[in-house]
Parts: C-alpha cells; sequence; structure tokens
C-alpha cells in the first residue's frame, strides 16, 4: 500500500473501492452467466470462460486493494518464486496423474 | 529494548518488518490453498464420467457470500485509509463494517453446512422402492429409529430415483422436475442412509476441506480485526503510524482471503 501522500485522500480511495466493486459485480454476474450457457458449449469451454474472468477480478483485488501494482521489488521477488512452486506442485502432480508403477493400475 | 522497523521501511528490504512478513506468510498461504486447489483437480479429472456433482451448492448463498466478502475487502481498505488520514472516528465505523460483514459471511456458510448435514441419501434394500435412492432433507426420525436394530423410521422430503447418477447433476431437467414430497422409510428397508457431510463422496470432502479452512481463515481474520477495533485500538493513542501499519497487515490477510474466495466460489459453485 505505498502510494504518494500528496494524492492520498479518502476520496481517492473511496473511487478506487467503488471501482474494484464495480468490477467485482460484473465479474461475479459474468460467471454466474458463463456456467448456466447452454449444452453446446463444452465444460471445459465453460471452466475456461469462468477461470478468466474469476482472474481478472483476483488481478483488480490484488492489484488495487492490496495495492500489488506498486508494491517494492523485493514483494515481487517472494511472488514469482511462490507462482513457481505452486506452479510446479500443480503441474508435475497432474503431469504425473496418469502413471501407474506396472501392475498396480487401478482403472 | 525497542524493535526496529515497525514504522520505518528496512533500507535494504524497503519494507517494514511486519509487511514483509505477512507478505512471506502469505505466500505460504498460496502454497497451502494451492495444493488444495490442484488436489481438487486430480479429484475432479479421476471421477468416472458423470458421477462429479454439479449444482449441489446454492449459488444464490454462494454470491451472496461474494459480495459479503467483496464489500468487507472495501470496508478493510478504507479502514486503513481513515487511519492514514488520522480520522480513527472513520477508521472504527469501517472497521465495525468489516466484522459485521465477516460474521454475515460466517453465518450463511454455517446454514450451508447445516443444509448439507440434514440433508440426506438413502439406499433402499426392500419394500414399496426396493433397488432404488431416497434423497431429500431429514423432516423427522421416529422415537425408536435405530439404523444398526433396524427399528423405527425416517422422513425426508424429497424426492426417489433409480440411479445414483440421477442425483448428481441438480442442474438437469430432470432433477428440475423432480416433485418432492414426504417420503417414510422404515428402518428395516434401509440399506444405507448418508447425509452429505464430508464422508458423501470426494465432492463433499474436498468442499468441506477447502471452504472449512477458508471459513477458518475468515474466523482468524476476524478475531484480529476485532481486536485491532477493540483493545488494540489504544495503540493509536500511543504510536498512530505504527497502529496504522498494524491495520494494513491484517488488511493485506483479510484480501487475501478475498482473493481465495473468488477462486473457491466458481470452482465449487460453479463448474
Amino acid at each position: 500500500m505505498s502510494e504518494p501522500e500528496k494524492t492520498f485522500t479518502m476520496q481517492s480511495q473511496i473511487k478506487l473501492c467503488a471501482m474494484v466493486f464495480t468490477v467485482v459485480l460484473i465479474a461475479t454476474a459474468l460467471m454466474i452467466w458463463a456456467s448456466f450457457l447452454p449444452a453446446h458449449y463444452t465444460w471445459a469451454t465453460k471452466v475456461g470462460i469462468i477461470l478468466t474472468i474469476a482472474t481478472v477480478n483476483a488481478f483488480f483485488v490484488a492489484g488495487f486493494l492490496m495495492h500489488l501494482l506498486s508494491e517494492k521489488k523485493l514483494v515481487y521477488t517472494v511472488l514469482a518464486f511462490t507462482v513457481f512452486f505452486v506452479i510446479g506442485l500443480a503441474g508435475l502432480t497432474l503431469w504425473a496423474m496418469s502413471d501407474f508403477p506396472v501392475g498396480t493400475a487401478v482403472h | 529494548m525497542e524493535i526496529p522497523y515497525t514504522v520505518q521501511p528496512r533500507p535494504d528490504t524497503g519494507l517494514y518488518n511486519a509487511k514483509l512478513g505477512i507478505w512471506l506468510f502469505l505466500a505460504s498461504e498460496v502454497m497451502l490453498f494451492g495444493g488444495l486447489f490442484s488436489a481438487y483437480v486430480l479429484l475432479r479429472a479421476g471421477a468416472e464420467p458423470g458421477m462429479w456433482p454439479h449444482g449441489w451448492l446454492n449459488v444464490t448463498l454462494g454470491t451472496i457470500n461474494t459480495l459479503l466478502l467483496a464489500l468487507s475487502a472495501i470496508t478493510t481498505l478504507l479502514a486503513w485509509a481513515a487511519c492514514k488520514v488520522r480520522d480513527f472516528g472513520k477508521f472504527k465505523f469501517f472497521h465495525a463494517c468489516t466484522i459485521l460483514l465477516a460474521l454475515a459471511f460466517l453465518g450463511i456458510k454455517s446454514y450451508e453446512y447445516h443444509d448439507k448435514f440434514i440433508h440426506y441419501e438413502i439406499a433402499i434394500a426392500s419394500g414399496e422402492h426396493a433397488g432404488k435412492f431416497a434423497d431429500g432433507h431429514l423432516v423427522e426420525k421416529s422415537a425408536d429409529f435405530d439404523l444398526k436394530k433396524k427399528t423405527g423410521t425416517v422422513t425426508l422430503e424429497g424426492h426417489i430415483v433409480d440411479d445414483r447418477k440421477e442425483l448428481m447433476d441438480m442442474r438437469s431437467e430432470e432433477a428440475h422436475k423432480a416433485v418432492h414430497h414426504e417420503i417414510t422409510i422404515a428402518a428395516a428397508d434401509i440399506k444405507k442412509m448418508q447425509n452429505y457431510g464430508p464422508w458423501h463422496n470426494t465432492f463433499t470432502a474436498i468442499y468441506f476441506t477447502m471452504s472449512g479452512l477458508h471459513a477458518l481463515h475468515i474466523l482468524g481474520g476476524t478475531l484480529v480485526i476485532f481486536y485491532l477495533w477493540g483493545p488494540g485500538s489504544k495503540m493509536w493513542k500511543t504510536d498512530p503510524e505504527r497502529f496504522t501499519n498494524r491495520i494494513e497487515v491484517s488488511g493485506l490477510f483479510w484480501h487475501f482471503v478475498d482473493l481465495v474466495w473468488i477462486f473457491l466460489f466458481p470452482v465449487m459453485y460453479l463448474t
């Protein structure tokens, strides 16, 4: 939350909050709409749309409410390591998901 | 001894210590929830076709909770902003709003959990509906109801289906057409009776694990915010800048909890 003191007023923060809340409202409505799309949209398409909207929503919350857009380099470094390990954790697990040692396959 | 860098940033990190500390803590939290989201994806991808539940959770309540949490994130930010402009009265007001919104969130979550605990699926072994499944909310159990001794009856408000698969998609046309009425089943006719608690299937297990852990975070955050709003606010008189930093740090945690919900809501309620 490092922000130049000169521009920091209660009004500026209220405006910022109103903008983020509007984004959250729209994103939530869009996600619900996407989840009710007709059956000819595949499940994967719906999930793709919904998660993309959720990511945009998260960007606004993290970027503006947590002021991540104007943080110190050290915070970005910490988060970069975290993202790397989370992707590694999830990616390696999913990659090995259908690997069963010979003779132990359960399905 | 005075603790260094509670207000001024350390020259080497550019951050005051508590802020670096909360970001490191949040990084570990990302790993925790990241692991659980991975587990969710694995369970879902490994489920047999047609056996992963859809529409089991109340979207309206989930949406209300999303908005409550978003509003609470905003009041948290405004509470910190009020401290920055040295308006203690507004800080008190906005933080009180945050606490109330958090309690409302937990109230709705508790209602949702309760709804799952009184929702039963019964496999019927004999009688009129032998081989079928009854699904619905518990109305009453007779005084002598005992599943092991096979005595008494249980009454549900729900419907009967031929196949368990029919219970998986609550958004399907069949599910919408189903007529719910009171069904009374004798214990002697019951093969298996189970509510929709975490033990019901892998979906309820991961749902209760993830949403329960998230709710614990909300509870913990609310306690911290309550402390800073109440007894902890004495620091405002002696060291307002340090107090403002405490509000910032607790706010960062609160926004993170909101971020987790931003993904938890669509993953659990909508997909």
